[in-house]
């Protein structure tokens, strides 16, 4: 193995377990005031909305097929609660859509 | 399924090595389907990191073609198989692992690559916090290890969970995820090159159709999770378009400013709204 390689590689680790690891650990004794709790809260739904747009228009070279494919997933998760039926669906329909256009 | 066939068109045309790691990875999607399919239909307290698992697997099934792609990419760029597979050992974040093959293949300096990494999951001490509210209490020591399994992906899965989440699960959680992304990153770097694309392309909504399936059952029930989710999809696609902000820093400034928003929007008008976890 080239070591600078490994070097890099345990440095990167350092720069994504951080912030992974301090506000866990440090946060557990501390009593934030109630409007930070609730920012707190907000953050999972606000996250995943950033998370999701616009980058799943960019699965593809093609902005339809990202496009095609965000609607797929949107009408299977407005049917189906079970995550993995979400998944698996939307795998199966885009590919059978990608088949054919 | 598609998977499936794809297995059984490399074990054809493969050598020994090739056919000892699928076989491993097909032991591994055999169990992950156990893990899926099992039902607890008994009314006994459930086991949490059983129930962790079973939570986790639908990452593990969307982690699979970035893994595989992350392999194959990381031998076009000149990686050994040990460095590829150490890489998602220690670093097991997706974006970050791409986007530093590709600054290695430019010859960008090891300090930058580390530095830009850092910005790029600078999001995760939001997260890190936000799911410190919901965590149970426990020894520092078992949160800093089950910490490092914590993704956008993990994150997300267990953020939108009702109850208290239980040290059980979040181990269950992030361990079935991190073996998945371990397993195929070596998968890739020694089949990637045989994927149909096809297959590829139906899987490249995996993630985001996971995110979706999170978010969309959360939205039904409460205008806030809506306005949240708007706001922040808004702001982030407008800091990406303009190329204002870098992925990692929109990220954290539109999902700052959508929580702060919404939660200044409610103090305004006090008990309009009804809030997702209140």
């Amino acid at each position: 193995m080239n070591s600078q390689i490994v070097w890099m590689i345990i440095g990167m680790g350092l720069a994504t377990y951080i912030p992974r690891m301090i506000p866990l650990v440090i946060l557990q004794k501390l009593q934030l005031p109630v409007f930070l709790q609730n920012i707190l809260q907000n953050v999972p739904y606000a996250i995943l909305g950033a998370l999701i747009f616009p980058g799943v228009f960019f699965i593809h070279e093609d902005i339809w097929f990202g496009v095609v494919g965000a609607a797929i997933a949107f009408t299977f998760a407005s049917f189906f609660s079970n995550v993995v039926v979400v998944v698996i669906g939307s795998i199966f329909a885009l590919s059978v859509v990608s088949f054919y256009f | 399924m598609s998977v499936l066939l794809y297995y059984f068109m490399v074990i054809y045309s493969s050598n020994l090595l090739k056919y000892k790691l699928v076989l491993c990875s097909f032991c591994y999607m055999w169990i992950l389907g156990g893990v899926v399919l099992e039902t607890n239909v008994l009314d006994k307290p459930a086991n949490q990191f059983k129930l962790g698992l079973q939570g986790g697997a639908t990452i593990a099934i969307g982690y699979m073609p970035v893994a595989i792609t992350y392999g194959f990419i990381a031998k076009t760029t000149g990686l050994t198989l040990g460095e590829t597979i150490l890489m998602s050992l220690i670093v097991y974040a997706g974006a970050s692992q791409y986007m530093s093959l590709d600054m290695i293949s430019k010859q960008i300096g090891v300090i930058e690559i580390i530095l830009t990494t850092f910005i790029v999951n600078i999001r995760h001490l939001l997260m890190s916090a936000s799911l410190n509210e919901k965590v149970e209490q426990d020894k520092p020591i078992k949160k800093a290890l089950y910490a490092f399994g914590i993704t956008d992906e993990t994150f997300s899965v267990a953020a939108v969970q009702k109850e208290k989440l239980t040290t059980g699960y979040m181990f269950g959680l992030t361990f079935i995820a991190y073996s998945s992304w371990v397993c195929f990153s070596g998968v890739g770097y020694i089949v990637g090159a045989s994927l149909p694309e096809l297959f590829q392309e139906g899987m490249s909504i995996a993630l985001y159709a996971m995110f979706i399936g999170l978010l969309v059952p959360s939205m039904k029930g409460s205008r806030k999770v809506v306005f949240l989710a708007t706001v922040a999809a808004l702001f982030n696609s407008l800091f990406v378009m303009t190329e204002v902000l870098s992925t990692g820093w929109a990220i954290v400034c539109s999902t700052l400013i959508s929580s702060c928003l919404v939660e200044l929007i409610i103090l305004l008008k006090k008990g309009k709204e009804d809030g997702p976890s209140e």
